[in-house]
């Protein structure tokens, strides 16, 4: 596949992936650039969630799971033995499809990351907290109200706060698995401007099955079916011209 | 339209025999704790509740007798509370879900309804006789906890398995260890749940008989236990005896109200304790 180069921050290279003896992935080839949007579609089930989440080994936590195949954080494999997955978790950042605020304030919830690394000192925490929920655009919104419970916020602002709560760890990269679909519409056009911005300090990998959210806030795409990677290229190129016709078929609606 | 109107008249029939059946075991609970309380009511006086059994125990109070069921439970507590919690954050957080876990999940319920009997000789043989521990209050607690261990397992997994696995993976993402997630994402919201269990379980044995009798609950003792090695004097046992084995029955009967009186207030408090832990926490859920 002919992609631009650019510097790749998270390379997988023949990734399978495997819950017990289905096969979930198949020698999956994928590039995520720095500072650069990836979306990963595909219909329902073809893997999207599962790949995103081997990114960063949350796929450990399911028993009876396998990886087969190398995924490169920075050219370093993820698997390697002297790797901490618990720092890697906190170097690649997830957002859930579901918003999953904790049921704590809105302050606690985005110091969350900060004070189980241990940091103690309030008025850094204060800082931290602020900086997230202004990155997240969601400072303005709850600026009177940190102090009250994340449960009372909007769908829409949950999902904000779980990206602020991401950004207060300051990741490197930030995985997104349909951030969108549990949200209305206005909040999802929120969330995608949000995600341009994060772009520029940021590498982001976003699963969407929305294909207008795909081509608005992507610069990669790669198009998956049944768990094996059908084409991957500029995100232009993918929605204008496809190499594949199963890419094709799938853009314009035909099947998924 | 025939239909229709069947199905009124099904629906009102059931939801008829469901009060009707809601109705008749309130009466026959309020009854029971009414005839207690007409019966034991008069015998309640301070001096009944503070000093102990005088006269071949046909006078006097039964102090004894209460300090014996909270010291014989507060050892049931500590044994069965943390070990219990334990036991059911492994089983839940940790164990792989596999057959081997199921096993012993299913061995646990099983543990829970062998009868306390069973529990009371199980205590005599490992505990009185093999720890040589003997008679004691020890051994009484311990077998008391052993009996309770079951049902503080199974509830605290239950109210583990009512906290969201998204706020395990939520506090995972962010770089949390395992036990990060558990201690400050999973049990905070699983605690009060797991209060709740626990306390109705030690309710339950603080009202227990069959345990104790064998292995450290005495008939009459002129003194409080002053050591762990001592025998007690417990509500139950001691109900038991005024009820049955004394020598001058009749004569001790308001005795024998009394006890039951002050063993149902115990055990009921207990339980109201559980209900309002249960109570704050949900509303604080919402
Ligand atoms: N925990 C799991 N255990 C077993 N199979 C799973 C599990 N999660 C997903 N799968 C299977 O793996 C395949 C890919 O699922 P997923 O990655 O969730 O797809 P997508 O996110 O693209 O909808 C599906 O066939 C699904 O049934
Ligand atoms: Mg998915």
């Amino acid at each position: 596949m002919n992609v631009e180069t650019g510097i790749a921050k998270i390379e997988t290279r023949d990734l399978d992936f495997y819950y017990g003896p289905t096969r979930a992935l198949k020698r999956v080839n994928v590039s995520c650039y720095k500072n650069r949007v990836t979306a990963i579609i595909g219909p329902s089930g073809c893997g999207k969630s599962t790949f995103i989440r081997t990114l960063n080994r949350m796929n450990d936590v399911i028993p009876g799971t396998r990886v087969e195949g190398t995924i490169l954080l920075d050219g370093k494999d993820v698997h390697a033995p002297d790797v901490d997955v618990v720092e890697l978790r906190r170097r690649v950042g997830m957002v859930f499809q579901k918003p999953n605020p904790f049921p704590k304030s809105i302050f606690d919830n985005i110091a969350y990351g900060l004070r189980i690394n241990g940091m103690k000192d309030k008025r850094k925490l204060e800082e931290v907290v602020v900086r997230s929920l202004r990155g997240a655009a969601l400072w303005e919104e709850v600026k009177d109200r940190l102090d009250e419970n994340a449960f009372a916020l909007s769908g829409g602002q949950q999902q904000r706060l779980c990206i602020a709560r991401a950004l207060a760890v300051e990741p490197e990269v930030i995985l997104f698995d349909e951030p969108c679909s549990a949200i209305d519409p206005i909040a999802t056009a929120k969330v995608e401007d949000l995600i341009e911005t994060l772009e520029k300090s940021y590498t982001v990998v976003i699963v969407t099955h929305n294909m207008q959210q795909a081509a608005r806030v992507s610069d990669y795409t790669a198009f998956m079916m049944l768990g094996e990677l059908v084409e991957f290229d500029v995100t232009e190129k993918i929605f204008t011209n496809p190499v594949n016709k199963l890419t094709e078929e799938y853009i314009t609606g035909r099947f998924g | 339209m025939k239909q229709a109107r069947r199905k009124k008249i099904a629906q009102f029939l059931g939801f008829f025999l469901l009060r009707a059946g809601l109705t008749l075991v309130l009466a026959i609970l309020l009854l029971f704790l009414y005839d207690i309380g007409r019966k034991g009511g008069g015998t309640i006086s301070w001096e009944f509740l503070s000093q102990a059994p005088r006269k071949g125990m046909t006078e006097g109070g039964i102090f004894p007798a209460i300090f014996g069921t909270f010291l014989v439970t507060l050892i049931t507590a500590i044994l069965a509370v943390p070990l219990g919690m334990c036991a059911a954050i492994y089983l839940n957080e940790y164990a792989t879900q596999g057959r081997l876990t199921r096993l012993i999940r299913l061995s646990i319920r099983n543990l829970s309804g062998v009868p306390s009997i069973v529990y009371g000789l199980f205590g005599v043989i490992l505990f009185v006789n093999i720890m040589r521990f003997g008679t004691s209050v020890l051994s009484a607690g311990l077998t008391l906890g052993l009996m309770t261990l079951p049902w503080t397992i199974t509830a605290s997994e239950e109210a583990l398995k009512t906290v969201p696995n998204s706020y395990r993976e939520g506090a995972l993402a962010l770089g949390a260890t395992k036990w990060q997630s558990i201690r400050t994402n999973v049990l905070p919201y699983a605690v009060p749940g797991m209060l709740t269990g626990t306390v109705l379980g030690l309710a339950r044995a603080a009202g227990e008989t069959a345990p104790i009798l064998f292995t450290g609950a005495a008939f009459f003792l002129p003194y409080l236990p002053k050591s762990l090695g001592d025998q007690f004097m417990a509500l139950p046992y001691h109900l038991y005896i005024m009820a049955t084995q004394h020598h001058q029955i009749e004569q001790v009967r308001p005795i024998a109200y009394g006890t039951a009186l002050v063993l149902i207030v115990l055990v009921l408090g207990m339980n109201m304790t559980a209900v309002v832990i249960r109570y704050r926490l949900r509303r604080k859920r919402r």
